[in-house]
């Protein structure tokens, strides 16, 4: 079977769970082969991770190159790989830089893309949720191989275990690829939650949270339920939550078991990006609030009342 | 400094968008067209460069006909001139082919600088700007949520999920800019009878050295397949708390072992 190339996102050492997601998709369509690319010392740590998933493979691409450079060095060490391999795909995470690394690929190998991606059939097909999550689209490559971004929380991911063998890469980084260098990087305050996109709870707070003192409600019931904290765009346009945390239209998308809107009214931008989440509950003092159109479960009421109480009940069933 | 702004028309966002029955890609004709809304931030950001370091604002949009009248809307914002690839042709791009009719365009403009959203709503694609630059052999600065610069120096503070990075590049460049960099004008009635006269170019995919068949729908590198309506959600239960609602919600959650 021929090799499905799964480009590994990573974070602090560790595997994101949209690459176990990958893999457990590459599986259907051949011998998942993992993709590391990142600074020396990236693949060790996460080797025996991407093995439990069923990589049969590490490709490791380690280099102070790959690192110091926006996504230009990766797309070519990647190009490379793909034309010395011709797998039969290659996933990439639907991130900011999953996508950018995809975007350089595709031009380089003059090959179809597809972002976005919550399915992919062995025989190619891939199944995409556009516009505010109300239309299905059935999409495939036409001039390539499938080149495919994959939304985080797409599906479960499921361990195979297998023994990955490392192959290293030749990293030679051309001029050309190192035009735009990364002299910084700031971590801002993130704490010990799991990431917005990658959480299988997310409770978010919108302009009805009030301020960003406030928002420590919403931070203690995401705390109690194990999410991740979101925000409307009123509120971190009110600078009640960092802009990172934005969920909608133009922030994250996200598609958790449990999504939890406290002090949102559910405008259409605002459901673009947590439409597809499995369970929806809100909390609102507007009964006529669009949310909860959408809620499998709704409170009409006030959450400064609500939450607490809420919290407080979870606490006394632990 | 020379600023190219790409701005692309699309459905608006607020309303309901659909893909066109015969051949699955957007229905541009049933929707209210706008400017996509990440572009008005670089526009904006376009301008602000221009007050402090001079030079000329050009915008570039591939799009049909009716895009004209988003263009007319962005120069009432402010910018010098625009250029529009409009072409039968074009109907039905993907986003390869896209790139490489924008670089074409962006080849005859001769740019310093190349500012354009981090993603249009309707595709949310987000692989505009990196294609480009793998195009032109420029550096491409992308999610930028600030931009300075300093001689044909450019320093961006770029958006990640765990903060953010510095990125530095020399000019030319793209970078593309998130809704945090600025707040857009609003174009003013002067602005509004200038726009009316300012040049708008056509240029159509022979001028640009692009055969038809390299675009459009015969020319994409992806198709849909087919597409349907998502079954809307319908809402569920709704209590009105009368001092026992954040305990049927954690009930709720129990059944549903969330806690
Ligand atoms: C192009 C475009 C892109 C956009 N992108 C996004 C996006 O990515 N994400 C996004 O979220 N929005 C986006 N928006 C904005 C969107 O249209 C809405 O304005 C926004 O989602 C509203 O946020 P909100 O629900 O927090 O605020 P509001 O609409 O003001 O709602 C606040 C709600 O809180 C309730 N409330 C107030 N006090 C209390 C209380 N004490 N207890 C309980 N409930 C209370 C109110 O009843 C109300 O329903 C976009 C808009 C445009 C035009
Ligand atoms: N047809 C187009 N004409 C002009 N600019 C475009 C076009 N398509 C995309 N862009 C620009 O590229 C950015 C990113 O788009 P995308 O990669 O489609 O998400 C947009 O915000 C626009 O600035």
């Amino acid at each position: 079977m021929a090799e499905v190339l799964v480009v590994v996102e990573h974070s602090g050492g560790e595997v994101k769970k949209v690459t176990l997601e990958m893999l457990t998709l590459a599986r259907e369509l051949g011998t998942p082969a993992a993709v590391v690319l990142g600074g020396p010392g990236t693949a060790a740590p996460l080797q025996d991770k991407l093995s439990e998933y069923g990589a049969a493979k590490v490709y490791a691409g380690e280099s102070d190159d790959l690192d110091g450079y926006l996504v230009a060095p990766k797309a070519a060490v990647l190009a490379a790989l793909v034309q010395s391999t011709s797998p039969a795909a290659v996933l990439l995470g639907s991130t900011q830089e999953g996508k950018e690394i995809a975007a350089r690929l595709a031009v380089k190998l003059d090959n179809g893309l597809l972002t976005d991606v919550v399915g992919l059939s062995s025989d190619g097909v891939a199944t995409q949720v556009v516009f505010a999550g109300s239309t299905i689209v059935k999409s495939r490559v036409t001039r390539g191989l499938p080149l495919v971004t994959v939304r985080p929380n797409s599906l479960t991911p499921a361990p195979a275990p297998a023994t990955a063998e490392v192959s290293t890469l030749d990293v030679t980084v051309d001029e050309s690829a190192k035009l735009a260098r990364v002299v910084e990087r700031k971590v801002e305050a993130k704490g010990a939650r799991p990431e917005l996109t990658e959480a299988s709870v997310v409770v978010s707070g919108g302009r009805g949270v009030g301020s960003a003192d406030n928002f420590k409600l919403v931070e203690e019931l995401a705390d109690l339920l194990g999410g991740a904290v979101g925000a409307s765009r009123a509120a971190t346009d009110s600078g009640f939550y960092p802009h990172q945390f934005q969920v909608g239209q133009t922030g994250k998308t996200v598609s958790p078991q449990l999504y939890v809107a406290l002090g949102i009214s559910g405008a259409i931008q605002h459901r673009a990006g947590m439409q597809t989440s499995k369970t929806i509950v809100a909390v609102n003092k507007d009964g006529e609030a669009p949310i909860f159109e959408l809620a499998d479960f709704g409170v009409v009421g006030d959450l400064f009342k609500v939450v607490p109480q809420a919290a407080e009940e979870i606490r006394k069933r632990k | 400094m020379n600023i190219v702004v790409l701005v692309k028309q699309v459905p608006d966002s607020g309303a309901e968008r659909n893909l066109r029955t015969d051949d699955n890609t957007v229905d541009r004709g049933s929707a209210s067209n706008v400017i996509n809304e990440m572009d008005e931030y670089a526009i904006e950001e376009a301008l602000r460069i221009q007050e402090a370091h001079g030079g000329e604002v050009t915008i570039l949009t591939m799009g049909p006909s009716g895009a004209a009248e988003s263009i007319r809307k962005a120069l009432s914002m402010g910018p010098d001139k625009a250029v529009h690839v409009v072409d039968d042709a074009l109907h039905g791009s993907c986003a390869l082919a896209t790139s490489k009719v924008l670089a074409a365009a962006l080849g005859t403009l001769n740019a310093d600088l190349v500012l354009c959203g981090a993603e249009s709503t309707d595709g949310r694609v987000q692989v505009l700007p990196h294609m480009l630059a793998e195009r032109l052999g420029v550096a491409a600065l992308t999610g930028a949520r600030k931009l300075t610069i300093d001689g044909s120096a450019l320093t961006i503070e770029r958006q990640t999920d765990e903060g953010y990075e510095v990125v530095t590049a020399q000019t030319p460049a793209v970078v593309s800019v998130w809704d945090t960099i600025n707040e857009p004008r609003y174009p003013s009635f002067k602005g509004i009878m200038a726009a009316k006269k300012k040049p708008v170019q056509a240029l159509s995919l022979g001028d640009l050295g692009v055969a038809p068949s390299e675009v459009g729908l015969d020319g994409a590198s992806s198709a849909v397949v087919e597409h349907s309506k998502r079954p809307p959600r319908s809402g569920g239960q709704k209590v009105t708390d009368e001092g026992e609602g954040g305990v049927k919600l954690v009930e709720f959650l129990a059944t549903e072992k969330f806690v």
